[in-house]
């Protein structure tokens, strides 16, 4: 049988590699996709405590759907302003979006 | 002993592609990375006897996520040239960070809590039936709420992506 902590170990690693993502990457969308990974490695873990700590109550199950669905809108409305940033700067760059840099 | 084993397997595959995915210098290759992972996610999923997750796992991930992610790729190709390095100039520090949080992580995982070792109970029998009625009776509210956060990324993100004269 697995323990409990490699699963909380993978999504601890998970979420580092994505916290790196999305502090280093210069792609806008590249970051979002970092985003996504972070996102992931939470939901492991919400299953993980599920499973192994309250198998009878759904309501890590239930967590991890809504996770998901925030993670969906979070990505459809994030990937509309790159595109939006993209047609009116001509960049993806958040090197090069410094609008309101003083 | 198996399911270790596949565990450790699908938890490598899933890591290693992560990896590639904020490492990469080809941003479609990371976006294609990024599906292996989420797959992998999946696997742990089922790993997890979380079926049901896994299935929507790969049903919103992969099959809605990963596709509007390629799209924006392409509708915004041509800006992410060979000319600059995809890292920005606090790529070393970052990286540096992120190594001392993932030690830390892993010290206090490990060392803070005893974890089961193993699983406590079975699942019920019906599972999925369970979250089903969950979804609709005690948890009714959140489930509300998140179609109506749905509805609003739906509409909002059309706005911001529309063209301006109309």
């Amino acid at each position: 049988m697995i323990p409990l902590s490699w699963y909380l170990v993978v999504g601890a690693l998970l979420f580092v590699i994505g916290f790196y993502g999305a502090l280093s990457r210069r792609n806008a969308i590249a970051i979002l996709m970092s985003i996504e990974l972070m996102l992931n490695a939470v939901n492991i873990n919400f299953l993980a405590f599920w499973r192994y700590l309250t198998p009878k109550d759904m309501a890590g199950q239930v967590f991890a759907i809504i996770a998901i669905t925030v993670a969906a809108a979070e990505a459809a409305v994030g990937l509309a302003l790159v595109i939006a940033i993209y047609r009116s700067r001509d960049t993806v760059s958040v090197d090069e979006v410094d609008l309101l840099k003083g | 002993m198996i399911t270790q084993a596949i565990f450790i397997v699908v938890s490598l595959f899933t890591l290693v592609a992560a990896l590639l995915v904020v490492r990469h210098p080809n941003l479609f290759s990371s976006a294609l990375y990024l599906i292996a992972s989420f797959f992998g996610v999946a696997g742990l999923y089922i790993l997890l006897e979380a079926d049901f997750l896994a299935v929507v796992q790969v049903m919103v991930y992969v099959g809605a996520i990963s596709i509007l992610i390629i799209f924006a790729i392409m509708l915004s190709k041509g800006m992410m040239g060979k000319r600059t390095s995809p890292h920005n100039r606090q790529d070393r520090w970052v990286a540096l960070a992120s190594l001392l949080l993932a030690i830390i992580l892993l010290y206090f995982l490990v060392s803070l809590t005893q974890w089961p070792t193993t699983v406590i109970g079975a699942l019920p029998p019906n599972p999925i039936q369970l979250l089903g009625k969950d979804l609709v009776g005690r948890f009714v509210m959140p489930f509300e709420v998140a179609s109506v956060l749905l509805l609003a990324a739906l509409i909002g993100a059309i706005a911001i992506a529309r063209e301006r004269e109309i």
